[in-house]
């Protein structure tokens, strides 16, 4: 490595490169849940997730946080890291459909499963109708709460259209979009600049179009 | 790595996870959905040598009717009890009070067992277990054993369940439809733990109470069963009774404590208001301003 190529590698780089990460064939990619449960050598698990729909092994240490498989060993880091204590929501992801705060949640103990990250819901060539309505309404001032905002939101219309009800919900059987639903259901995504009024604008747009 | 080492053990059933805790001999520390454990480990507050993760024993999960009871699996999420048919049409009042643990994010992980062998005093579903009467199946390589909810609190976050048994169901008795659901909390914001909060559920025959059961949360070390209250209720038309009097008597069976959110005599103040207006809302008794 010349002195050039080691000025361009950053710290993130080093770190994720040292993690063994390869992309695992379908086929072995169901790891039998028996292999997972005693520490490897160097007390390393072996762990598959499906990202973004692309499988993917990692040899964890147990205690890493789904969260810090995404940033430190995958090198997502559009999931970001706010309170790493299930405060603010700005971890959220999709884990099989449904929004959870991946700092809350240990890797290892979603081995096998689904999980969508913001990388995973669009691209700055073809952004997601939410991260499109997101830039429309300004639903966002720093940003760094808007990935964990538009991975909880994509999944909160879902929960709606299949009829989840919420605090708010008056009647058990007439789960119906509103503002007041919204405000309820996004109430575990902190932000801190207070974009919220044009974040339930967003919101409001791409639930409209869906209808 | 925030949490202390731990070794991690993914058990497929029920049999098997108490193996474990019993060969751990109080070394282990089981792990439902992890919304509070998580944090606690991150803090070393919690430092078990084995970590067993409930995740995989899919026994411990789901809805299922049994004699005069609905048995809820204590790995169910509170949203998919929240989403639960059975759930909704038995007990509504459950799916009410579930509707008020933590945000969606944590609902979608969040077990109704953890929350109830967690024990937290100012949680909604160890209230809940205890004012609807709930019966909860201890398991262990020793035996079963079934101890009612209104029994299982020794004090904040202790609970009897010994180190090496596991909660395996959460029996529900039926209650009439007719029922009168009492519910309500006062909290900083929607999510938060309860400063104040009150659950419980009234049977009204030929217009008079012949069933009442309440329970206070936030109000004290456990989930607090207001029994001179019930027995107050007992017999009596909702016409004749005086919420603010059945109040007085619930409040003084309450020990809150003071802590930076509140005093302990604000707590008191607050539960006597949400007790006379949740039971007089309830019944439809109109009350003096």
């Amino acid at each position: 490595m010349t002195t050039e190529d080691f000025n361009r590698v950053s710290r993130r780089t080093i770190l994720g490169a040292s993690a063994a990460i390869c992309a695992a064939p379908a086929a072995t990619a169901a790891v039998p849940a028996s292999a997972a449960k005693k520490p490897g050598a160097q007390g390393l698990l072996p762990v598959t997730l499906k990202v973004n729909g692309k499988h993917l092994h990692l040899d964890l240490d147990p205690r890493t946080t789904l969260l810090d498989a995404l940033r430190e060993h995958l090198r997502l880091t559009g999931t970001k890291k706010g309170c790493d204590h299930g405060q603010c929501g700005a971890c959220t992801v999709i884990v099989e459909g449904r929004r959870i705060n991946s700092c809350l949640t240990l890797a290892v103990m979603h081995d096998g499963e689904s999980v969508t990250t913001i990388e995973g819901l669009g691209t700055p060539e073809k952004l997601h109708p939410m991260q499109k309505a997101f830039v429309v309404h300004d639903g966002y001032q720093c940003g760094y709460c808007t990935p964990g905002q538009i991975c909880s939101a994509v999944a909160m219309l879902d929960e709606i259209a299949a009829g989840l009800p919420s605090h708010v919900t008056a009647d058990l059987d007439k789960v119906r979009f509103s503002d007041a639903e919204v405000r309820e259901r996004m109430s575990g995504n902190i932000c801190r600049c207070a974009a919220y009024s044009n974040i339930v604008a967003a919101i409001r747009d791409v639930a409209e179009q869906d209808a | 790595m925030k949490p202390a080492p731990f070794d991690y053990m993914r058990p497929d059933t029920i049999e098997e996870a108490c193996a474990i805790l019993a060969e751990a001999g109080g070394g282990a520390t089981v792990i439902a959905g992890g919304q509070t454990l998580m944090p606690l480990l991150a803090l070393r507050m919690s430092q078990p040598f084995i970590l067993v993760d409930l995740s995989r024993i899919t026994a411990l999960r789901g809805v299922t009717r049994i004699a005069e009871a609905t048995r809820i699996g204590p790995m169910t999420t509170q949203n998919d009890a929240i989403a639960d048919a059975t759930l909704q049409s038995r007990l509504p009042l459950l799916v009410q009070a579930l509707r008020h643990v933590g945000h969606h994010q944590t609902r979608n992980r969040g077990t109704i067992g953890g929350s109830i062998a967690f024990g937290e005093p100012a949680a909604e579903s160890p209230a809940a277990a205890v004012a609807l009467g709930a019966t909860l199946e201890l398991r262990s390589v020793r035996g079963v054993r079934t101890v009612p909810a209104d029994e299982f609190y020794l004090g904040p976050y202790a609970t009897v369940i010994e180190p090496d048994e596991l909660l395996t169901a959460i029996d529900v008795p039926d209650w009439p439809a007719d029922s009168v659901p009492l519910f309500r909390e006062v909290a900083l914001r929607p999510g938060d733990f309860a400063l104040v909060g009150l659950i419980g559920s009234i049977v009204l025959e030929s217009g008079k109470i012949a069933r009442a059961s309440l329970a206070w949360f936030g109000m004290g070390a456990t989930p607090i069963k207001a029994r001179r209250a019930e027995d107050a209720l007992i017999g009596q038309s909702p016409d004749s009774l005086q919420p603010a009097l059945i109040a007085e008597l619930a409040i003084a069976e309450t020990d809150p404590f003071d802590d930076h959110h509140a005093t302990a005599d604000y707590r008191r103040t607050v539960g006597q208001r949400i007790f006379t207006r949740t039971l007089s809302e309830a019944l439809g008794i109109r009350q003096a301003a």
